[in-house]
């Protein structure tokens, strides 16, 4: 179980970013997280793996705790060899490496199942079998997610967290994507899925949180979210069928502002 | 032919050593963005160290352990001066990385004392004859070193875990921590190489038969210029770099006579400045520097 209670996150010493957040990953489940541009999606992933030093951010309340052991001021190393790796926003994939290569740096923790890790991925992706010897920038975009999906499953995490995977994929790519998260995930990976994209994300997750400005504001199964008439409106784009979607029924502060209350 | 041969082997040879110490700079600048000025103090260090290991144990086992006591000096001086700015602007390092040069410089000058310090290579002034010349058998050895020593950090780079991350942290160093890869430790491991690498360069350019002085660290500031023209993220750059510069150098020296009077009798000296300059001008990324892989 990864499960952080009551994060707050500060940038610069001054930038409260989370306030307060707590969330749940079950063992081996699809946990969704939406939430709009700036909300602290982004953040939390940084502040669970570790990295939030690079871009002067610090936990100053709070706690994150892998099977009831505390592993947050754990350093990057620490946490990927505890099981919780990340598959970074942009796929960050080394642009200038080999698509094997790529594979053994995800490795770097966990050198003694290097081989066999890359075999699996290699029979995951089997795109990337094809171009393992090719350069990994000039990756077609799903390639290098995949590519960077895969790097971090070298790891072999119990946790694997994902950030916007979908971001800039073509829809049948999505689609694509969405399947290998399922079927990493029915290997007994706990998924936490950032998504902008909350079709995607809800249509496989079995839990979702809505995260506004820095806190949760909703916290329910991934079919009740579905059907959840705000979700639906703000996340999703539908609306009541037969009403016109006019901005100014919208209403979008008003609405938000009831959550947060 | 004869002229050729002589200054390809003298410019060879002279160019392995600006080359060792160009890796260096490359090698610490990749890892962590900073070009660090301490290598001229490691270069002059690692020399004056192996005059102390040479007596007791000989030339061959001399230089490797000064490389290494070397690198122990430079994973410390990281440490101390350099860890604790990480993420500060590149320039305040760099001009820590000055600050640290002149103190360990000093160290080891305070070292070198009155005496005559000698590396007591094997070579001395010896010459072989190839190709129906006479060529010094000390820059045979500097080039025939520099080029395992290459080969050696080719399959470092290439072949190794410690390798692999380092180059994953030159290109993208949040990503790198991502998979578990402690930046701290390729910084680290990227100075100890340079000081290493500077220290051999340092030996190289005391052999001869001469002693070292004070003033050896002056040979180490012609690698900026081999940077320059190899590209500052460039290892093959250096390398090569490092090669043509030393070539070029010999060269001019060889024809100093017919140049015009008023160029003065040392123009070989201040070439590689001139070719600098030159590059700057038409290729400021150097001739080997990466250009940036992109998809379009």
């Amino acid at each position: 179980m990864l499960q952080v209670q009551n994060l707050e996150v500060v940038y610069d010493d001054v930038m409260l970013v989370l306030r307060g957040v707590s969330l749940r990953v079950p063992p081996g489940e699809i946990v969704a997280l939406l939430g709009a541009n700036g909300a602290g999606k982004t953040t939390l992933l940084r502040a669970l793996c570790g990295l939030l030093d690079p871009h002067d951010g610090e936990i100053t309340k709070g706690s994150i705790a892998l099977d009831e052991q505390p592993i947050h001021g754990l350093r990057p190393a620490a946490i990927v060899r505890r099981g919780v790796s990340q598959v970074m926003e942009g796929r960050r994939t080394f642009a200038e490496l080999s698509v094997e290569e790529n594979l053994r740096l995800g490795a770097h923790t966990n050198p003694r199942n290097r081989a066999a890790g890359i075999e699996r991925a290699f029979t995951l992706f089997p795109v990337l079998a094809a171009r393992r010897k090719d350069t990994a920038g000039y990756l077609s975009g799903g390639e290098q997610q995949m590519l960077a999906m895969g790097r971090a499953l070298m790891a072999e995490p119990r946790f694997l967290l994902l950030d916007e995977p979908s971001l800039g994929l073509a829809p049948r790519l999505v689609e694509q994507i969405r399947d290998l998260i399922v079927a990493i995930n029915r290997q007994g990976t706990g998924v936490l899925l950032v998504e902008q994209n909350a079709t995607m994300a809800l249509s496989i997750a079995s839990h979702g949180y809505v995260m506004e400005t820095g806190k949760i504001v909703l916290d329910k199964p991934a079919a009740e979210l579905l059907a959840d008439e705000d979700v639906r409106e703000f996340y999703l784009g539908l609306h009541p069928e037969g009403t016109v979607k006019s901005f100014r029924e919208v209403k979008h502060y008003k609405r938000r502002k009831r959550w947060l209350s | 032919m004869t002229e050729a041969v002589q200054i390809l082997s003298r410019g060879l040879g002279i160019g392995s050593v600006y080359a060792l110490l160009a890796l260096g700079f490359v090698i610490i600048y990749k890892s962590t963005r900073v070009i660090s000025f301490a290598q001229p103090a490691f270069m002059l260090a690692g020399a004056v160290l192996a005059t102390y290991l040479v007596i007791p144990l000989g030339f061959f086992a001399a230089v490797p352990l000064a490389a290494l006591g070397t690198a122990a000096l430079a994973l410390g001086v990281e440490r101390v001066a350099v860890r604790p700015m990480v993420g500060r602007p590149a320039f305040t390092v760099a001009i820590i990385t000055l600050g640290v040069d002149v103190v360990v410089r000093v160290f080891a000058s305070a070292f070198i004392g009155i005496e005559l310090r000698q590396v007591r290579d094997p070579w001395g002034l010896k010459s072989t004859i190839i190709f129906g010349t006479e060529v010094q058998q000390r820059h045979i050895a500097m080039l025939v070193t520099t080029a395992v020593i290459v080969a050696a950090l080719y399959a470092f780079f290439r072949f190794t875990r410690m390798g692999l991350a380092m180059r994953a942290a030159a290109y993208d160093q949040e990503a790198a921590m991502a998979q578990g890869i402690s930046v701290g430790a390729v910084f680290a491991m990227s100075w100890a190489i340079a000081g290493a690498l500077a220290a051999v360069g340092g030996v190289f350019a005391a052999t001869g038969g001469g002693s070292v002085e004070q003033t050896l660290w002056i040979i180490a500031l012609v690698a900026l210029p081999v940077i320059i023209l190899g590209g500052l993220d460039s290892l093959l750059g250096a390398v090569l770099g490092g090669l043509m510069v030393g070539v070029l150098q010999e060269l001019v020296a060889q024809y100093q006579q017919y140049f015009p009077e008023w160029m003065g009798g040392n123009i070989s000296v201040i070439t590689p400045y001139v070719v600098m300059l030159l590059v700057l001008l038409v290729r400021p990324y150097g001739l080997f520097g990466t250009r940036e892989v992109e998809r379009v």
